[in-house]
């Protein structure tokens, strides 16, 4: 009985954390238009979670897609097939590691900075202190950090795909000696737009998902060291969770 | 005018105030008495459960939240911390409201700048960071922001924590010249006695959600109330108790921990 009242409390609980995001996210909406004017803003925010991300996204994507090669190469031999490494690690890397991994990265580092930058202006009365001079936080801090995130999510992950395919070239074809006419080839013959499009709606969903916790962690957040703290934990805890949730559902969706 | 925290816990319970317009008002009492919820109404960062809060002639309760921000641009206000934008320098910071409340041309808003930092003597400090700033510049640096637009009040929330006592005399020279040379209404939350006494033009002692005592600094000096006495006079214990409310002090000693 106990078990039942502690499990429909948990879950009211997160059913209102979850409307309240959602309201949170409608106010940045309606606050975007205006907020979209001060193009200086967003493109400041664009360079600190995009270009400032951009050495762990492209180390990372090269790993991911030299590891993709040797695993492929490894599998795809048993069969005979080591012609198709380019298609089989192209849309590994387009429709789901490219967003996926990014997102989880992207939450890390950007997700986190965002998150306690906001933390520490609470903290500090930095927001009061523009609202007290007429200014709305909503729209002047916390609306380009959000659309900054937006924006610099697909193109992150873009990258790490670029990077990634030519990190599975480069195992495959210069180590492994898979034949380069057939690997290019072949991935231009079998990789269409349908992949492309579900890594691009992917990479959008999750910045808008990502950067939307990071900015709530942080804007909510308890105005303490500890509270920082946690906000800064939970921005990555559920960034990652929503992350891989809603990956399954966009992958189900695309099919 | 009624508040309370939440709606359960109740600050204060019908307190009336009228705060002279060009005139130095201290708001003063114990700590946790309200004070900072107070000018929290006032700037209509929080709204009254009951009764009225008139800001130069407006209500603020049910006021629209564009119509608040019209308003907030005649308030300045300086924070406890300064509370001063760290990714932006002092120069930058100060001209951060008229950046974004108008389209003045580049050399208006410096020469606006610079003209409040020397009020506050920091002009030479125009290119540093917020990081950079000791506490008492920080303080001066927000001042100068909050009267950056020309604002018909102005509000401290306790200017004189934690200042060394040069910074001290500076900010309670800066608080009396604003006040004479731009007829600012001002309103100071501060629980330090001798030092507001001495540019406060009306104090409110305030204690337990209302207001004990309203007078000059002299009239406080000999009013006829014990709260009054224990405050001013820095009494330990009195009607405003020294001890947080606890069981027996014996029997809780005395007590098993398991019991």
């Amino acid at each position: 009985m106990k078990l039942i009242r502690e499990l429909w409390e948990s879950m009211t609980e997160s059913l209102a954390g979850l409307g309240s995001v959602v309201r949170f996210l409608l106010r940045l909406v309606a606050a975007s238009p205006r907020a979209m004017l001060r193009l200086d803003l967003i493109s400041k925010q664009i360079y600190n979670a995009g270009a400032l991300s951009l050495v762990i996204i492209m180390l990372s994507g090269l790993f991911v897609g030299m590891v993709l090669g040797l695993q492929g190469f490894q599998l795809l031999q048993r069969f005979g097939s080591e012609d198709a490494l380019g298609t089989a690690a192209t849309i590994g890397l387009v429709k789901e590691l490219g967003p996926v991994v990014t997102a989880l990265l992207f939450a890390g580092r950007a997700g986190t900075a965002l998150a306690s930058e906001l933390g520490l202006m609470r903290a500090t009365d930095q927001l009061s202190a523009m609202e007290m001079m007429a200014v709305d936080p909503i729209q002047r801090v916390v609306v380009p950090r959000f659309l900054g995130g937006v924006i610099a999510m697909p193109l992150l992950a873009a990258i790490f795909s670029v990077v990634g395919v030519y990190g599975a070239q480069l195992v495959g074809v210069q180590i492994m000696g898979v034949d380069a006419g057939s690997f290019w080839s072949q991935m231009r013959a079998a990789v269409g737009l349908r992949d492309i499009n579900e890594g691009i709606v992917k990479s959008c969903v999750f910045g808008v998902a990502c950067s939307l916790i990071a900015v709530y962690e942080g804007y909510y957040a308890t105005p303490t060291a500890e509270g920082v703290g946690r906000a800064t934990t939970r921005t990555v805890v559920t960034s990652a969770v929503f992350t891989l949730f809603l990956d399954y559902l966009i992958t189900a969706a695309f099919l | 005018m009624s508040y309370a925290v939440n709606g359960n816990r109740p600050v204060f319970a019908g307190l009336d105030m009228d705060i002279p317009r060009g005139r130095i008002t201290a708001v003063m009492g114990p700590s946790g008495t309200g004070k900072t919820t107070l000018l929290r109404l006032i700037t209509g960062q929080v709204r009254a459960d009951s009764g009225s809060v008139m800001v130069a002639g407006q209500e603020l309760r049910g006021m629209r939240r564009a119509d608040l921000y019209v308003l907030r641009r005649r308030m300045g206000m300086l924070f406890q911390n300064g509370a001063l934008l760290t990714d932006l320098s002092v120069f930058e910071n100060v001209a951060f409201p008229l950046r974004e409340h108008t389209d003045l041309p580049e050399q208006l808003i410096r020469q606006l700048v610079l003209t409040k930092l020397q009020a506050v003597g920091l002009r030479g400090a125009a290119e540093l960071m917020p990081a950079e700033l000791s506490g008492g510049m920080s303080r001066r640096v927000a001042l100068a922001r909050a009267i950056v637009m020309d604002p018909e009040i102005l509000i401290y929330d306790e200017p004189f924590v934690g200042l060394d006592p040069i910074s001290l005399g500076v900010i309670l020279r800066l608080i009396r010249r604003l006040n004479d040379a731009l007829g600012i209404t001002s309103i100071v939350v501060s629980h330090d006695v001798q030092e507001i006494s001495t540019v406060a033009d009306v104090v409110f002692l305030l204690s337990g959600g209302k207001v004990v005592a309203r007078g000059t600094p002299q009239e406080l000096q000999s009013f006829p109330s014990d709260v009054v006495r224990q405050f001013i006079g820095g009494l330990a214990d009195g009607p405003v108790p020294f001890h947080f409310p606890a069981p027996d002090y014996f029997s809780e000693l005395l007590a098993r921990e398991d019991a």
